[in-house]
Parts: structure tokens; sequence; C-alpha cells
């Protein structure tokens, strides 16, 4: 087991990486800590608390859950590609911090990745289906109202800003 | 001195970086030649050590080491008690305090009992499937009245009937009063709270510097302070040799005040025996085992009341699980015992616990930290009661109050601070007349209520009262710097797991320095930036380090206002400060900024006179006499499925006196987050033990917390009574939030299904629907 390598490509954040990596070595870890994009955290390690969510093409996913190698030729995006440049914030992140929606701030990569997926779906939301949507993501803080408001109010400006 | 940012809602200086991914948290510390640690746990509760043979673990490949509890010699000793037990008269108290790796007996499952060093985690854990350890099982201590009987296996061998403590506090005579009253109702209620489970578990980064014999060590801890100085002490290093770094925590809620766990012992030393950096991430299911939790306590309680209503006293006998060990004291216990008391005048008292070991993990503090059982009981007491004397439930709670002219009122009993339970300030009424009011608990109970039920809908209300012993000493510290740049640096010995301490201690240094929040950068949990204090814990980081922050402003303030007087050859009250500067009232541009002054400050030449300090900055230290008392109610109105006992929040209320507000968009995030973990403690969380003491849902997919369809939106409003206590006049708010749930969702759920009337009481929490099902139809 100890020798079973794959080479693999990812294109991570618009950038490829070229890695040899075992074929048991988790998505998490290999963007954590063979990337160096600690951005995405692991709270649970068993697909529950959301925290390690990422893009992966067009959907959100455990990454805790995700192989390595399951990457291979796919496009990932992690909170550190969220916003257009390092200057800049995506409306969820700037809606986030306008509403209070960060205190430890472990959960929040995980929850900004699946509201981005989420609202690339589905246009127009009311505070039930976000609160659905959220429901996959534990965030031990804040209690989640203001982390709701926050992507109400990101909804607002995403679609200000289409119009 | 303007308030330009004292009490307004300032948006958070630490949320960039944690929203791009950029914050530092423990596992991102990444350094060259790095080796992965993994912890080989015990997965029964309770065994005598035979043998533990580590050789083919050795021989795998990339395994750099594996030690058990014989490797480390004369480092292997029994953690310090953290919490000695407060000076009451009488009591018992055996400390026994956790080890770091076990040696001779398993006192709970996850206990550790070797270690493996390797080149990653994953090799790592796979060596620990080649460690064979042989265990003599024995009985398991689970049940805590069992563990009281002559016949009951013992935690520890030379303490018998497994008692931790005995502690009595009492005041007046409970009976004498109970002989006067009209009413005497007793019950006995069962408490669990569970484990604080913040999203990032605990881990330690140990990084031993050979040449500079330095060690560093990034830990997830809420007392940097403490750890540094245990860990030089155990060393045997002195504490400027350690530099311990908690940097941006991922939620502790009160475990990770916890020290020394056993991780927090093993990876330092092996840091410098290897004299290379090594890390250990605890996983999610060791971290229902190895850190520490909150669980049960069973009250005999019994209230006495006169024929109106009024308490006349209170009788309560408890036991209180404390786990294996018991390293944090009495401190939950005695909260328990304090809180219960409540905000309403008790004048007589007789509270007697007894702490009892068990083969399960270790209790200590988590959030409410026993505040919550006590609260449980009196509630529960007064709903009965309201009940019996048929007394609206709002009215016998309003009689009881404490009235405003009694502060500072005296319980007459010892608080976990050591000092006399006594209550600074407070003001009760209104916040349970503007809770009613939020609620409509009059035309609920009139209209709505009666309108519902009609429909078939199974629609009840809940309030709930509360008093929060908060921001307790004994002091923190804080420095406060202005750099060249023109940036003030405020440093703070506590560490930060979420509270916002960067922005809410910016606000209080921006307002005295006349600087914007966003040019003022806090540093916190760092033992190199600022080498004294006492840690994050019993809701006192605003109170104590932010009134110290505010000493050291207004300090730094006298010495800017100085400096500048002396360049513009003026007096100081010509002067203001502001938009980072110093400018002489009235003649535009004698300005000069902060900056500069800062580099005037430390000059290169001329003389510094004697009795002043170069540079532009301020050490200051505060401590309270005593805490601080917050106080609020909690309202809710539920609806519950009568078959599926599925609970639905229809309106959630917190009134909330928490003395002068600094920011109110952060106290609103912390009371949601307190209640939202205060409905997983009412209705989904629990720790279930089986009889061997096996942990039955150590899995997040099991053990419930709440999601945001469990989480209610939560209507707040505040009372605003200042504490006298501190100059800022705050009072701490980490815990309110999660205090009165229990007791609320009980009394809600009773009065949505017409509990009552049918004579079913709910005298335990957690519930659930499982829970509920079995409770009502037994008696049907």
């Amino acid at each position: 087991m100890a020798d079973d390598f794959h080479d693999i490509a990812v294109i991570v954040n618009g950038k490829e990486y070229r890695r040899r990596v075992e074929s048991r070595l988790l998505l998490s870890d290999f963007l954590r800590h063979d990337l160096l994009l600690a951005g995405t955290h692991v709270g649970c390690e068993h697909g529950v608390c959301g925290a390690c969510t990422i893009i992966l093409d067009d959907a959100a996913v455990r990454s805790c859950l995700t192989l390595a190698v399951q990457a291979d030729g796919h496009s990932v995006m992690t909170v550190e590609g969220l916003a257009d440049s390092p200057d800049e914030f995506h409306p969820l992140q700037h809606a986030m911090r306008e509403c209070h929606g960060v205190q430890c701030g472990f959960c929040t990569p995980g929850i900004l990745m699946s509201m981005k997926a989420f609202l690339n779906d589905v246009p127009s939301v009311d505070e039930a289906r976000i609160r659905e949507a959220l429901s996959g993501n534990l965030c031990r803080c804040t209690g989640y109202q203001h982390i709701v408001d926050a992507v109400r109010m990101a909804v607002e400006r995403m679609r200000s800003q289409a119009e | 001195m303007t308030t330009r940012y004292f009490g307004a809602p300032v948006r958070r200086n630490e949320d960039a970086k944690l929203l791009s991914g950029r914050a530092l948290f423990v596992d991102d510390v990444e350094l060259p030649g790095m080796l992965h640690a993994a912890f080989l746990r015990s997965n029964v509760a309770h065994a005598r050590v035979r043998s533990i043979e580590v050789s083919a673990a050795m021989a795998r490949p990339g395994v750099v080491a594996v030690y058990t509890a014989e490797d480390l010699g004369d480092y292997w000793r029994p953690g310090p008690l953290l919490v000695p037990p407060p000076p009451i008269a009488g009591i018992t108290f055996n400390p026994r305090t956790q080890v770091p790796l076990a040696k001779d007996k398993i006192r709970h499952v996850g206990e550790p009992l070797a270690v493996v060093l390797a080149q990653s985690r994953y090799l790592a854990e796979d060596a620990l499937a080649d460690i064979v350890v042989e265990l003599d099982p024995l009985p398991a201590v689970v049940d805590l009245e069992q563990a009281l009987s002559e016949s009951s296996a013992t935690v520890h061998d030379d303490v018998s009937k497994n008692i931790a403590a005995r502690v009595r506090q009492s005041r007046g005579d409970y009976g004498s009063a109970r002989i006067r009253a009209d009413h005497v109702i007793a019950r006995r209620f069962l408490y669990d709270h569970g484990a604080s489970s913040p999203i990032e578990t605990r881990g330690v980064v140990a990084n031993w510097d050979g040449r500079a014999n330095q060690l560093t060590v990034w830990d997830t801890t809420q007392a940097p302070v403490f750890l540094r100085n245990g860990l030089a002490g155990m060393l045997g290093l002195s504490e400027r040799q350690v530099r311990v770094i908690a940097p941006f925590v991922g939620g502790g809620f009160g475990p990770k005040i916890m020290l020394f766990y056993p991780e927090e012992v093993i990876i330092p030393w092996a840091s410098m025996r290897h004299n290379r950096p090594i890390k250990w991430i605890e996983d999610r299911l060791e971290h229902f085992f190895a850190t520490t939790q909150e669980r049960g306590q069973t009250h005999d309680a019994e209230i006495a009341l006169g024929a109106d209503g009024r308490i006349l006293g209170v009788k309560d006998v408890f036991l209180h699980d404390t786990g294996a060990y018991n390293p944090y004291g009495l401190t939950v216990p005695i909260n328990s015992q304090c809180t219960l008391l409540g905000p309403y005048v008790i004048p007589n008292y007789d509270s007697t616990f007894t702490a009892v070991f068990t083969n399960k993990p270790i209790v200590t503090p988590y959030r409410g930290a026993g505040r919550q059982h006590g609260v449980f009981v009196i509630e529960r007491l007064l709903d009965i009661a309201a009940e019996e004397l048929k007394i609206d439930r709002a009215e016998i709670r309003r009689r009881n109050f404490i009235p405003p002219e009694a502060f500072p009122y005296n319980n007459e009993i010892i608080y976990q601070d050591f000092t006399a339970l006594s209550y600074d300030s407070g003001n009760y009424e209104p916040i349970l007349d503007k809770a009613l009011e939020l609620i409509g608990y009059k035309d609920f109970i009139a209209n709505e209520q009666p309108r519902l039920r009609a429909e078939g809908r199974h629609v009840g209300i809940g309030i709930a009262c509360y008093v929060e012993g908060t921001g307790i000493g004994p002091y923190e510290g804080a420095k406060v710097q202005v750099q060249a740049n023109g940036k003030v640096n405020v440093a703070t010995g506590i560490g930060t797991q979420g509270q916002g301490h960067f922005t809410v201690f910016a606000q209080i240094a921006a307002d005295q320095l006349g600087v914007a929040v966003t040019d003022i950068d806090v540093v916190t949990g760092d033992t190199d930036q600022f080498y004294w204090g006492a840690g994050t814990f019993a809701s006192r980081g605003a109170v104590v380090a932010g009134n110290a922050v505010n000493e050291a402003a207004k300090a730094l303030r006298h010495k800017v206002l100085r400096l500048a007087a002396e360049h513009f050859e003026c007096a100081e009250e010509d002067l203001e400060i502001n938009e980072g500067g110093v400018s002489i009232v009235g003649i535009p541009g004698k300005t000069i900024k902060l900056g500069e002054l800062a580099l005037k400050a430390n000059p290169m030449r001329g003389a510094v006179r004697p009795g002043t300090e170069p540079g532009l900055e301020s050490t200051q230290y505060f401590g309270p006499p005593s805490g601080a008392t917050a106080s609020g109610v909690h309202a809710v109105i539920i609806a519950i499925d009568p078959d599926t006992f599925a609970l639905e929040v229809l309106k959630y209320v917190v009134v909330h006196d928490c003395g002068t507000i600094i920011n109110p968009l952060i106290l609103a995030g912390q009371i949601h987050g307190g209640v939202a973990q205060g409905i997983g403690n009412a209705f989904y969380e629990q720790l279930v033990f089986d009889s061997d003491g096996q942990l039955l849902n150590a899995s997040l997919a099991d053990y419930l917390l709440p999601s945001a369809l469990e989480v209610p939106r939560i209507e707040i409003a505040h009372t605003v009574t200042p504490s006298p206590l501190n100059p800022l006049g705050i009072k701490g708010a980490g815990e309110a939030g999660a205090i009165p749930v229990g007791p609320l969702f009980a009394q809600a759920i009773e009065d949505a299904l017409g509990l009552p009337d049918r004579k079913i009481e709910l005298l335990e929490i957690p519930l659930s629907p499982n829970r509920l099902f079995e409770l009502t139809t037994r008696t049907l």
C-alpha cells in the first residue's frame, strides 16, 4: 500500500498542479499539506461538518470524503480562489463581514464554498431555502442567523451586479 | 473623550483573514522536517495494563519512535491541580489528575497508552495497529449512585466509594423555613450537558530549536500563559525559553482551557528529544474521548413556599459526574450550586453535592460550566409551584426577584472565584417585562394559543430567568503601543476563539487614542508578545482584558498628550487627539501624527529625562475584586407534533443585561451561538454511554449538533445596568445564551402538549423526540 502512488494533474483556483500522490491521500490533505492551501479546513473527516467543502468542477463536495486521485483531470476551487483577486472580496465574503457571519472562522471556508455552489444553481432564494442549503455545514459559534442574513445580502448584491 | 467606536456595531478587523483562508490555525503550521504523532488509545473504560509491545510498530518504515509511559522516566507525572478547592468549611476533596500516558491502569475509553512519531500522520496511524496491548479488564464505574455503593469498583484504588468531593453550603435555616411553609415541593431532576464540539478539534505543534535553546509551541489552548509556565516547569526550562502561541483557534467553549492534556505534555518533550518539529492534530473520534466534556448531575431538590408563592427556602442534594479525573477542581458543581439561586431571594438555602469519579472522560467547564444544571432545578421548581399554587409562571418569578434596591446582594455562600457570591448590580423586572412584551405573552395565552389549539396545533410558551457570574479575576494585562507608521498595536495575554477580541479591544483603544479601529492591530495569545495573564474563560475576556486595554490606552493617551505638548510648547489642555494625530485646538495645520510622536519618543541623540520612559507605549493591568453578574430572560413559543414529537420553534426572544455594551453586533453573535448550543443541549445532543463505559455515539452523524434548520431566528433586546466593578461598566456575555434553554424547552413542551393536565412533568434534559415518546406514553 505504501508504494501505491499515482501521478495526478489538478487545476486548483485556475492554476495547474502536477504531483505524485499516494492513492489513499485525502483531497483535503492534498490541498492543505501538499499544495499549502490551508484555507480549506478539516473538522470531522467523516463528511458531516462540511468545513472541508470545496468546489470540484461545479459541485460542492466534501474534500475529506474525496481522494486526491479522484481530482485528477478536474478543476477545484477553494476559499483562496473565491475572490477575483487577493485584494477583493466575493459578495459572499463581503456580506459575511457586514452581517457578522464569522466568529471563530473555522467553518467559514466550507460555508462560503457551499453557498457559492448553491447560489450558482439557485439565483433567487428565501430564508427557508438558504437554511436548507446551509444545513450541510455545521457552525458551533454563530447560531447561523447572521450567516443566513449574509447569504441574503450576497444574493441581493449579486443580483444588482448582474443587472 | 469621544466614543466613536465604543457601543457601535463595528465590523470585525479579523474577518478579512478568516474569510480568505489566510488566518493561521494550529494545523496550518508547516515546518521543515516535521514529524507527525498519533496516539494509541484504550478501547476499554477500566482495566489494568499488563503489557504494551511496540517493537513491530517501531520496525514499520517511516516510524521514527514509539513511546509508552515507561519511556518518559521522571517526566511521567500526574498533571497539576488547576483549581484548588474554594475555602469552604468541612469539605471533602480528593484530587486525582490525569497522566500523560497510562502506566498501570486505564480509567476511561480513549486514555492514551502510547504515541507513535512518524514521517506522516498516515504512517503513524498505520503503526498504531502494530502495537500489542494486553489488558485485564475491570468492571466499569458508570452509574453515579452505583459508584457510591460499597460494592462498586473504584476508579482510583485509594479513593473509596469513588467520592471525588463532598461540599455543603448553606445560608439561613432551611429546616425551620420548611416548617413555616404552606407548600413544599420535592422532585428529582436529571440534567446532562454534553460535548462542546468546536468545529476545530485540539492540536499541538512543538518546535525545539536546539541552537537557540528555544521551544515554540502552537496550541489550541484558551490559556497560553499558563501553558507556557507549566511547560517550562515540566521541561526544566525557564519561562523565557518557551513561547506558546494560540493562533486563531476554531472555537473553544471551555474544554480548551483545560491543561495539561496528555498531548500537550508529550509533543513538546518529544520535540526536544528529537530536535525536530512535531505535529499532533486530534481527529473527531479522538475528540469525543480525549477532550474534556460536561455531563450529568442528579438533583434531589425541594422548595418551600408561602401561600403567596414567595420562596422561603430551597434544599438540594446532588451528585455530579466528574469523570475519571478532576483536574479542574470543583468549578462545575460549585457553579451549579451557586447559580441555582438565580435572580431570586432565597433566604434559606441548604445545598450539598457529591462529585463522583466514573470511568468516563474528564469533566471540566463547557460554556455555562454547571450553571445550566442549577438553573434547570430552580426554574422547574418554580414552574411546578406555579402550577400547584395556580399562579402565573411569569408572576411567580416576578414575586421572587431580588429588588433593585437590594444590590449589591450577598447570597452568603462562596463562588468559584473564592469570593462571596455577591451580585454587584441588577434590575430584573424590566428584563422580564420586556421579554413578556416581545414574546406577546398575554396575547398568546389569551388568544393565540386557544385559537391554534382549536385548529389542532400543539403550541406552547416558555419563559425562564437566570443570572450569570462573569468576568472573574484574578487579572489580565495589556500593552498598547504606537508604531512609527502610526498604527497602534494592542497585545494581551488571553487567547481568542472567535469572540471578536481583535475588534472590541481595538474599539476600546481607538476611542482613547483617536485612531480608526482598522489602524489598531490586536495580538492575543502569543506569550512573547504579552508575558502575563490567566486566560479566556468564565465570560471574562471583554470584562477583564477589555478594562486592561482601556487602562493602558488611557495611560498612553496621557503620554501622547505630554509629548505633543512638549513638541508644540503648549499646554496639554490646548491639544486634542483625533484622526491619528494631535492638534492644537483652533489652529489649523498645527498637527503632529502619532507615528512622528512615536519616533520622537525614541530619539537617537539627546537625553531621556529621568523618570520618563522611551517609546510611546503603556502596559497596564486590571483585576476586578469579584465577578460581575449579568442576567437575562429567554422566552419561546414552540409547536410540537404530538405523534412524532418533532419540534418547531416559532418565536425566540432573549432579553439580556450585560451592563455597558461594547459592540451590539458581536454581542448578538455571542447570544445567538449560545442559544444554539442551548438548543442542542435541550433537545438534540446527548453523550450515550453504555454500562461498560463505552460512548455509543462518538461521531457527528450520531451526536447531533444543531444545524441551520434547528436553530430559529432569535430576537434580542437589552437592558443596561452597568457593573460598578470596572470602569467600563461591562459584564460578560459569553455564556448567557446557553444557560436557560433547558428549562425553557421543558416548560414550553409541557405547555404545548398539555402535560400538566395529564400530571406528566419533564424533569430531565436532554429531551428528544424518542425520550418525549417514552415519557408521555408510559403514564397513559
